[in-house]
């Protein structure tokens, strides 16, 4: 059985959701806690969504800082899955591990709503069950989602596949629609909408199954 | 002004009658530190000496509760082994003078309420009431005030579900900012905050200690707003009573404390709020019938130089007490290393003193070291519980029958009703965009809705298919016109909109939001209110578990219109489906459940409706109160909802209770989400359009016949009144508009309106 790690860093509040989202997907999660410093026996990590040590200074600056970061920097490098969501694609672009940054809405206010995504790339560990063209509606729930990068990351990320996801209407001012980007393996994904609340009708949409599915059945098949 | 001092006990808002009680109570003169003790204790915001004796009379009683009012919060049994508590508090003086920190502080504060009983917040409304938005004034509050609750709400990570927004000319100067949380335990986790064993110790989790907010309860919620503008005579004398609030703290506080009980390591548990650690320390203290004794050496500051009544009346933000066994302490206290959260022994539990008659006394004693100088000693429950309470002065305004004379119902329409309906229209979008409402992942129906709908599910809870339902709600126009059948009516609306979402009501909790309890009409007001509050929940069988009284809500002498809020909490058995919501689909026979006319007279009454408003008429009287007709409807609506979310199949298509704006907004209202038309008949002329009663539903059903057998069946009257489809609303000869028109219109409403004049 796939193991999950989902990374709770203190502010943390998308942790439970998360690991509820996976579990029900079969994998076997369970919590590491920001000051871990391995993750030996996972096959994929979680940095789930919040406001990591309450996003002082600026979203994911503090948290790139804590002792796990490293072991997520090791894990990413040995090939390991990683997935970034909303406050988790902050702390990993302000690590390093994946290009960008997240920048204020351009409406200055704070989102919570629907989008409609489109799957730009299948070669990352969170869309390779997904088609290219594949419309997806996921929840946005943030205040620092526009991306941004400037014109050379741009050109890269064009040129290796990189932009994994994009709003079929931009809602926060995202540098090209990009809604989700990766690193050049494919093995790190980050993105600012929230796949695990959309894995029911019940709840408004199912479409972040397919996110998550190729999540959790990536760590075995990609490497 | 006198040159004179004024004597401490005034400066500390206590009367000359309260500081000679307290010279009974002691059997001497206070200290000025002790006084400073029952300054706050015994304010009106603490102590409800104004409204207590009226409280009483509100039903509260139900087999399935199990902590009722009195406590930090109602609890009632859920089911499947959970449990479910429910609270409501106002924030509305902070909020006038910093909407920000108001608002968020607000939240704050009524999170710390809800997890004090051991459960998990799981949600949060806000009903929101300012003036109108063409001053500028008030645009900067609904955006201070919005933003401070999605700023506070979101990162503390509890979704803000729904709530109200309201705006009348009465708000202007004294907005009102409730907050209301419901959160989830396991049954056989219910804490309470009371200080028991002797021996005990009191530890305090959280923030340091600092100036901010001494004398919020007295100074700035027991008191009115004496200029008239509420802006500016006396906003910066009192801003620095204004909280400042920290939601990364509160986060790590309420996992600390939720762990903390988990593992069973706390005896009691009790929030620092209003009146700060004097607060918590004495009902702790008086609720386990011991003493007290308090070291405010130990007690972490953020500043040098406090000073102790500083120290013990400080409503520094994000603190807990908790009554701990002194083996538990270094398991407690590396648990709350590990959260990053602040903990200190500051008081000890002690033997109960004996007073003459020889009966036991728990004391608080502030003392400056553990067995230091002793620097004030009260009877605990003299705080807590002793305050005197008022029986004010109470008379019916006797304006209110040449109100009632000028009712509106009966004016000669002028204009459009296609107008009329359209400046309706406010889809609250703007606002609750902002607000995380999904957490948790239980949200069925968020806000903008009748009411919420959750699932019954959260970290920790036993499995369960159940689901929770959510409304606030409040009409302050029906409450002017006549505040005791103006709140049995708002009682009922909030029945409907659970009905809507398929839940039974099971536990209310309410706001009071009043003026000033000196003036004889608003005591009137008042205990109106309570009684129609009262005779509604005996009718409808909801028992009131909680709730909270705002008092002094006035500017200039000028008071604000009856405003009782009423949050309900409703249970669904099985949610496995979500309920039909407003979408029409093209064919569906439209259908007006319940009652078509008001009982009484006026078949229609346009009195209080937002139609009269919009006109400047405030007069009239509004519909009277049917609690067995009501009852009927609102027991049969449950039940249609009720099996399409428990996964049978239904011919009912849609549901929308006619509320606010009448029976031309619902189908507006439906039209507009949808994106179709509809055809309905011919009704009774504007009066019909516009007027507002509860009690009525829109629905549509795809089988016409089969529905109306067993609302037939059922004994409730329904009606055929149109047809859904094309891209236009007709309603008889009298609105004709395109569907595209409406939406657009009702979009765009609050934006335009927040962005007037930039």
């Amino acid at each position: 059985m796939t193991r999950i790690g989902v990374v709770v860093f203190p502010g943390s509040n998308c942790e439970y959701d998360a690991l509820g989202a996976v579990s029900a997907l079969g994998a076997e999660a369970e919590f590491v806690w920001h000051s871990a410093t391995h993750l030996d026996g996972f096959d994929g990590v979680i940095l789930p969504g919040g406001f990591a040590h309450g996003d002082y200074l600026r979203p994911g600056a503090l948290a790139r800082f804590s002792p796990v970061m490293e072991a997520v920097a090791e894990f990413a490098r040995a090939g390991g899955a990683v997935l970034g969501i909303c406050n988790g694609f902050q702390v990993l672009t302000e690590a390093g591990l994946l290009p960008g940054a997240l920048q204020k809405n351009r409406g200055l206010t704070f989102l919570c709503q629907p989008t409609t995504l489109t799957v730009e790339s299948t070669a990352s560990v969170l869309t390779r069950d997904a088609f290219r063209g594949q419309e997806l509606v996921i929840p946005i729930n943030h205040f620092s989602g526009s991306y941004t990068c400037d014109d050379e990351t741009w050109a890269s990320l064009v040129a290796h596949d990189q932009i994994v996801l994009r709003y079929k209407e931009n809602p926060n001012g995202s540098r090209d629609d990009i809604a989700g980007v990766s690193n050049v393996e494919g093995n790190v994904v980050g993105l600012m909408p929230h796949p695990e609340r959309a894995m029911s009708t019940l709840l408004g949409s199912a479409d972040g199954r397919v996110l998550l599915e190729s999540f959790v059945g990536a760590p075995v098949g990609a490497r | 002004m006198s040159s004179a001092p004024e004597p401490l006990h005034r400066a500390l808002g206590l009367t000359d009658s309260e500081l000679a009680q307290i010279q009974v109570v002691l059997g001497r003169d206070p200290n000025p530190l002790e006084l400073a003790l029952y300054g706050v204790m015994w304010s009106e915001h603490c102590s409800y000496k104004s409204s207590r004796i009226h409280l009483r009379r509100l039903p509260s009683e139900g087999a399935h509760v199990l902590v009722g009012p009195g406590e930090n919060a109602g609890v009632i049994d859920a089911g499947d082994g959970i449990a479910v508590a429910i609270r409501i508090e106002s924030h509305n003086h902070p909020s006038a003078i910093e909407p920000y920190q108001g608002a968020a502080t607000g939240v704050g504060g009524i999170l710390r309420d809800v997890f004090t009983m051991g459960a998990r917040p799981l949600a949060v409304m806000d009903p929101l009431f300012f003036g109108n938005l063409d001053d500028a004034r008030q645009r900067w509050l609904v955006e201070g005030v919005v933003s401070g609750i999605s700023g506070y709400g979101n990162s503390v990570g509890v979704p803000t579900v729904g709530g109200e927004l309201t705006f009348d000319e009465c708000y202007s100067s004294n907005p009102l900012v409730n907050v209301l949380c419901c959160g989830a335990l396991p049954t056989n986790r219910l804490v309470l905050g009371v200080a028991s064993g002797v021996g005990n110790l009191a530890v305090l989790l959280g923030s340091s200690t600092g100036r901010d907010g001494i004398g919020g309860v007295s100074v700035l919620a027991s008191a009115g707003f004496v200029g008239d503008d509420g802006a500016a005579s006396l906003d910066d004398a009192k801003r620095p009573s204004v909280q400042v609030g920290d939601p990364y703290e509160e986060k790590r506080l309420i996992e600390a404390c939720l762990e903390l009980l988990d593992r069973g390591l706390v005896v009691g548990i009790q929030d620092l709020g209003g009146a700060g650690l004097v607060c918590a320390t004495s009902e702790t203290a008086a609720r386990g019938g011991v003493g007290m004794d308090v070291d405010i050496t130990a007690v972490p500051l953020r500043e040098e130089g406090m000073q102790p009544f500083e120290i013990m009346t400080s409503e520094s933000q994000e603190r807990m007490l908790a009554i701990i066994t002194p083996e538990n302490w270094e398991e407690i206290a590396s648990l709350c290393a590990k959260w990053e959260v602040r903990a200190s022994v500051v008081g000890r539990v002690v033997e109960p003193s004996l007073d003459a008659n020889g009966n036991p006394r728990g004391m608080l004693r502030i003392r400056r070291g553990f067995d230091g100088e002793v620097l004030g000693e009260v009877p605990a429950q003299s705080l807590a519980d002793e305050a005197p309470l008022y029986d004010r002065a109470r008379e019916r305004p006797s304006s209110l029958d040449a109100v009632h004379e000028d009712d509106p119902t009966f004016d000669e329409p002028v204009g459009s009703p296609n107008d009329d309906l359209l400046a309706l229209l406010v889809d609250p979008a703007w606002v609750y965009r902002q607000y995380d409402s999904q957490l948790f992942l239980n949200t069925v129906v968020g806000p903008g809705r009748d009411a919420s709908l959750l699932r019954l599910a959260g970290p920790g809870l036993p499995a369960s298919e159940r689901g929770i339902a959510l409304s606030t709600d409040s009409n302050p126009r029906w409450c002017a016109l006549d505040p005791r059948l103006g709140t049995a009516l708002t009682v009922a609306e909030s029945v409907a909109n659970l009905a809507c979402v398929g839940a039974s009501a099971k536990a209310l909790v309410n706001c009071l939001n009043f003026g000033n309890p000196e003036h004889p009409e608003v005591m009137w007001q008042l205990s109106e209110s309570i009684d129609g509050m009262a005779e509604a929940c005996v009718a409808l069988a909801i028992p009131v578990v909680g709730g909270n009284v705002s008092l002094y809500n006035e500017s200039g002498g000028s008071d604000i219109d009856p405003t009782p809020v009423v949050g309900l909490l409703g249970v669904l058995e099985k949610l496995v489906a979500p309920p039909p919501g407003w979408n029409w689909r093209e064919g569906d026979a439209v259908v007006l459940v319940g009652a078509r006319r008001a009982p009484g007279t006026v078949p229609f009454p346009l009195a209080g409706t937002r139609w009269a408003t919009r006109r400047g008429r405030r007069g009239g009287n509004v519909a009277a109160f049917d609690g067995a007709g009501l009852k009927n409807t609102f027991d049969f609506v449950t039940g249609e909802v009720a099996e399409i979310c428990a996964g049978a199949s239904s011919d009912v298509t849609s549901v929308h209770d006619v509320g606010a704006g009448g029976l031309a907004t619902a189908l507006a209202e439906m039209a507009s989400v949808t994106g179709l038309g509809a055809n309905i008949f011919e009704l009774e002329g504007h009066q019909e359009l516009f007027a507002e009663f509860p009690g009525r539903f829109v629905m549509t059903t795809n089988n016409l016949e089969r529905f109306i057998a067993r609302a037939v069946r059922a004994g409730v009257a329904v009606e055929e009144i149109g047809r859904v489809g094309g891209t236009k609303l007709h309603i008889g000869q009298a609105i004709d508009l395109e569907v595209q028109e409406i939406a657009r219109q009702r979009r765009g409403a609050l934006e335009e309106a927040l962005e007037a004049a930039g």
